[in-house]
């Protein structure tokens, strides 16, 4: 494919402008006439709003207005949704309660708005917003889940009776006791997810435009998806009908899923920019990220393994509780059900699954989808189950892991997931040989001899990625396809424009699409520009989420460049006096197969749009879109390995070494693949060792600051050795798999599982800080 | 409102401010030079580093009075033309960045670093020094890449010096 094609490292064309500081964040743009938005949040968790007086506020220089949640219901502006219907196992709907923008009656999270401020300044706003009078009478708040589900708990919702959102089933039960019934062993394990605040470094941010002579709204915001935005907004929120809004995602510093919903303060501007007529911006500050930007995580688990005499599986039984938070966010539904028990197979052979899932309101931060999204949690709870159940058994736990592999492709689970393909045998060889596996115990020997406690930890994960087939997600309840769009425009100078659906927030799309073209015209990436991130130049897209954009989003790329080249060769054929057939595209030329003949992709182009000379009946230009569907869910597979040494004096966990084996199918930018491997393995190890959100039992965020939340640093992590091995994914005409979320989902468990190696029990759950790790020593110590 | 005099990436500034404007601020919404980030309210991201007189400074947490009469350097300031500084063509070409958005401050910081240790580095130091910034797309292997990668084209041209 050439030196910048499919499978090159190529440096990403992005990048200058990040480098030199002319990157374009949403904060960055200015805009004639701009006001500034400050909301006034709740310092409750749970709290009646008895009355807002502004009056002191509009007096204070530069205000233009106050704003309350109640006007906002009074202009009836839609309440937020949840886009994914699930049902619980008896059939009724999952409960809601409403959620409006800003809170005219009841607030339910600390930080959740009650009115906004619009003033010359940002300044002018903050200061202003401090003098905005809210009146409270404070609830009880259920702080966490089992608060929440305690007999007599404070109730959020009137719609949800015990705060219950579903109770939400998968798998036949009656196999599962059948398997349990004729166990050999069972292995049980309570388990903790922590919750994580997502943080991408840039804040959410929004510029809200109202032009009144045409109706029309313009918005920049910080979006993963500007296209489902715009939908959002405009079917549900009635802010403006689509034709009449252009949502714009410029730059955007990060994602991780936190900047696939729309969230109150985006709407607000919009409806703001209308009530004030003029630009409307709002920068979140990270203390509002820490309180609104939706959380990730958050099960409680009590899962059991049934396994016969040989150590095979014949069941798992899994009861998982999973908060909401205070109010259902946009994806938030399907992440605890369709996204996490579809994929508690794993790399596994078992026969009969079953797990229970309750969904719960807390007074809390709303939670949704962050990176992996469900599937982190099915991983973490596999695995540590393996691990748990190899030192039961006596096992050695790569070899149990091993035993009950999946090995003939396709494979269907019991929970829903079809595997097309993968080699899970491979990538735990790779990972084992990467560590020198067979010298662990030497290595843990002589640390004992020092003094050291050395642990080492398997997990080897799957992920449903290239999210996702659009008839498969209606039929689970999504409110949206989730095909993606592309555009291929060859201007008539022979440069490439590529329309794309998919957003780039750190991915280096730019970079790799550009590499699929250059790749199969044979010209260099310099000659093709991504476009994406605005609703007024793309056509339609769904964003990017789920590892789904070289699937997904370059599958249709694919598409498009096969109809622009289907007519490119026609062109050059008739210009040539060749048959078509014998058309081949080599270094950016269209040659006649086995002559000296051939014309140059430019003056094909130019063809195309003088249109002087073109075959009878064909249509100048030379432009082709194409929508594209999986057909299936994509499936990367790998094993991560970890060794840790453990300081007992401290609890401090040191890392020894860190091994990847991922099979993503085939690489488009390897660089850029282990990019986005080193960053989900930092977002795991995280969860493992460093991350977690607290609420104090009156629902406070005490980890509501980078000074109180853990963020994983430069010298907390280890380098990584990444390796790969390859089976082709047969459901797109890539191959490939997807890699965005891989580190995320497979790496805490690997960590735990060395942590507790090192320390010798099972006792500890995430983030195993030193505090933590110190205390489950002493537990040992006092054990023996 | 007082004056404050300063020279930005080697141009005289005057502006009058309020006296709690921030570095950052005055850069940002006065200057337009927006690449340097704000991505927290309690100094320890380093999204928002620039050099004061040569030093690594985070612009969120220094009130402009206190870069009265300094020269201050963003990360607008630091290519010569299309030549690109050491340390951002190295981020470049290791793939230290994603988003982009922490790249100007880890940038500034890491000139800093490779200035203070003559661009005698090892991994661990580079690792050390660089808990003044957070990055959440990286895990900071891809950085620290960089940054030795950078010490090492600036300690050859530090000894031509």
């Amino acid at each position: 494919m050439g030196v910048e094609g499919i499978g090159a490292s190529v440096v990403r064309k992005e990048d200058r402008r990040f480098i030199t500081g002319r990157g374009r964040y949403v904060d960055d743009i200015k805009v004639m006439g701009l006001t500034h938005a400050h909301f006034v949040r709740s310092p409750y968790a749970h709290a009646r709003v008895k009355g807002i007086d502004a009056t002191a506020a509009k007096a204070m220089p530069g205000v233009v207005d106050v704003l309350t949640g109640q006007q906002i219901v009074d202009d009836k502006v839609g309440n937020l949704i949840c886009g994914w219907a699930v049902h619980s196992k008896d059939g009724t709907p999952m409960k809601m309660g409403a959620w409006p923008a800003m809170a005219p009656e009841v607030v339910r999270f600390a930080g959740q708005a009650v009115a906004v401020v619009i003033a010359e300044t940002k300044n002018q706003a903050r200061d202003a917003a401090e003098a905005v009078v809210v009146t409270y009478e404070e609830l009880p708040a259920a702080a966490n889940i089992k608060a929440a589900i305690a007999p007599g708990a404070p109730q959020l919702h009137p719609e949800a009776p015990g705060n219950v959102v579903y109770d939400w089933a998968i798998g036949d039960e009656k196999a599962v006791n059948d398997a349990f019934a004729k166990a050999a062993n069972v292995v049980s394990l309570e388990l903790t997810n922590n919750r994580l605040v997502p943080n991408a470094m840039e804040p959410r941010a929004a510029i809200a435009e109202y032009n009144d002579a045409e109706e029309h709204f313009t918005l920049h915001t910080t979006s993963q998806n500007p296209h489902v935005a715009r939908l959002v907004l405009s079917a549900f929120y009635n802010i403006a009908p689509e034709h009449k809004l252009r949502v714009v995602a410029p730059d955007v510093g990060g994602g991780f899923g936190s900047k696939i919903f729309i969230y109150p303060e985006e709407m607000v501007a919009l409806w703001a920019s209308k009530k004030v007529r003029r630009p409307v911006k709002w920068t979140g500050d990270r203390s509002e990220a820490f309180l609104t930007d939706a959380h990730g995580r958050d099960h409680v688990s009590h899962a059991e393994m049934a396994f016969d005499a040989n150590n095979k599986i014949l069941g798992l039984r899994v009861k998982t509780h999973a908060n909401f938070g205070a109010y259902m966010s946009l994806f938030s539904s399907s992440v605890p059900t369709y996204l996490y028990a579809t994929l508690l197979s794993g790399q596994y052979n078992i026969p009969a699954i079953y797990a229970e899932v309750m969904g719960v309101y807390t007074n809390t931060t709303p939670v949704d989808a962050y990176r992996g999204a469900g599937r982190p949690e099915a991983s973490y709870l596999l695995e540590r189950m393996m691990e748990t159940a190899a030192r039961q058994f006596k096992v050695d736990p790569a070899e149990l892991r091993r035993k009950n592999f999946i090995t003939q492709f396709p494979h269907q689970t019991p929970v829903i997931m079809a595997y097309d393909v993968g080699d899970f045998g491979a990538s735990l060889d790779a990972a084992m040989k990467a560590i020198d596996y067979a010298g662990f115990p030497a290595r843990k020997a002589k640390a004992k001899a020092e003094g050291k406690l050395r642990g080492i930890g398997l997990s080897c994960y799957i992920e449903a990625c290239g999210i996702a087939p659009s008839k498969a997600v209606g039929s689970l309840g999504a409110g949206v396809g989730l095909w993606e769009s592309a555009e291929v425009r060859v201007n008539p100078v022979g440069t490439i424009e590529v329309l794309t659906g998919s957003h780039s927030h750190g991915q280096g799309h730019e970079t790799t699409f550009a590499q699929l073209v250059a790749g199969r015209l044979g010209i260099s990436v310099d000659q093709v520009q991504i476009v994406h991130g605005d609703t007024d130049k793309v056509q339609f897209g769904m964003g990017t989420y789920g590892s789904r954009s070289a699937a997904v989003g370059m599958s249709a790329i694919f598409k498009a460049m096969e109809k622009v080249e289907a007519k490119a060769k026609k062109i050059a054929a008739h210009q040539l006096e060749a048959s078509e057939d014998d058309i081949v595209i080599e270094n950016g030329e269209f040659k006649v197969t086995g002559t000296d003949k051939s014309i140059a992709l430019a003056m094909v182009a130019l063809a195309a749009y003088t249109a002087h000379n073109l075959p009878d009946g064909m249509e100048p230009g030379l432009k082709e879109g194409a929508f594209y569907d999986p057909t299936n869910f994509t499936f990367p597979a790998g094993c991560y390995i970890c060794e840790i040494e453990v300081d007992a004096g401290t609890g401090k966990t040191h890392f020894v070494n860190f091994v990847a084996a991922d099979d993503f199918g085939r690489l488009i930018n390897p660089m850029i693949v282990e990019g986005q491997v080193h960053g989900g393995l930092a977002q795991g190890i995280g969860q493992a060792i460093l991350e977690g959100a607290v609420y104090d039992d009156s629902g406070q965020l005490v980890t509501a600051s980078f000074m109180d939340y853990t963020m994983p640093r430069a010298d907390d992590l280890p380098s990584f050795k990444l390796s790969h091995t390859t089976t082709l994914c047969p459901g797109n005409p890539l191959g490939v798999k997807g890699c965005g979320e891989a580190g995320a989902i497979g790496s805490s468990a690997a960590v735990i599982n060395a942590i507790t190696d090192a320390i010798g029990h099972n006792r500890l759950e995430m983030p195993a800080t030193p505090d933590r790790v110190w205390h489950a020593i002493q537990l040992q110590q006092a054990a023996e | 409102m007082s004056t404050v005099k300063l020279t930005v990436n080697g141009k005289a500034v005057s502006a009058d401010v309020e006296d709690r404007t921030l570095l950052v601020q005055l850069l940002r919404e006065t200057l337009g030079l927006t690449g340097t980030h704000v991505g927290c309210d309690t100094s320890q991201c380093g999204a928002c580093v620039v050099h004061i007189d040569g030093r690594a400074v985070k612009s969120c947490t220094t009130l402009v009075g206190q870069a009265n009469g300094a020269n201050v350097t963003t990360i607008e300031g630091i290519s010569r033309g299309d030549e690109l500084h050491p340390m951002q063509a190295a981020f470049r070409d290791n793939h230290g960045l994603q988003c982009g958005f922490c790249t100007p401050g880890m940038i500034m910081a890491s000139i800093d670093i490779v200035n203070r240790y003559g661009g005698n580095l090892d991994e661990d130091t580079v690792r050390h020094e660089l808990e003044g910034n957070i990055c959440r797309c990286t895990g900071y292997h891809n950085i620290v890449k960089s940054v030795l990668d950078a010490a090492a084209r600036m300690k050859v041209s530090m000894a031509a010096e």
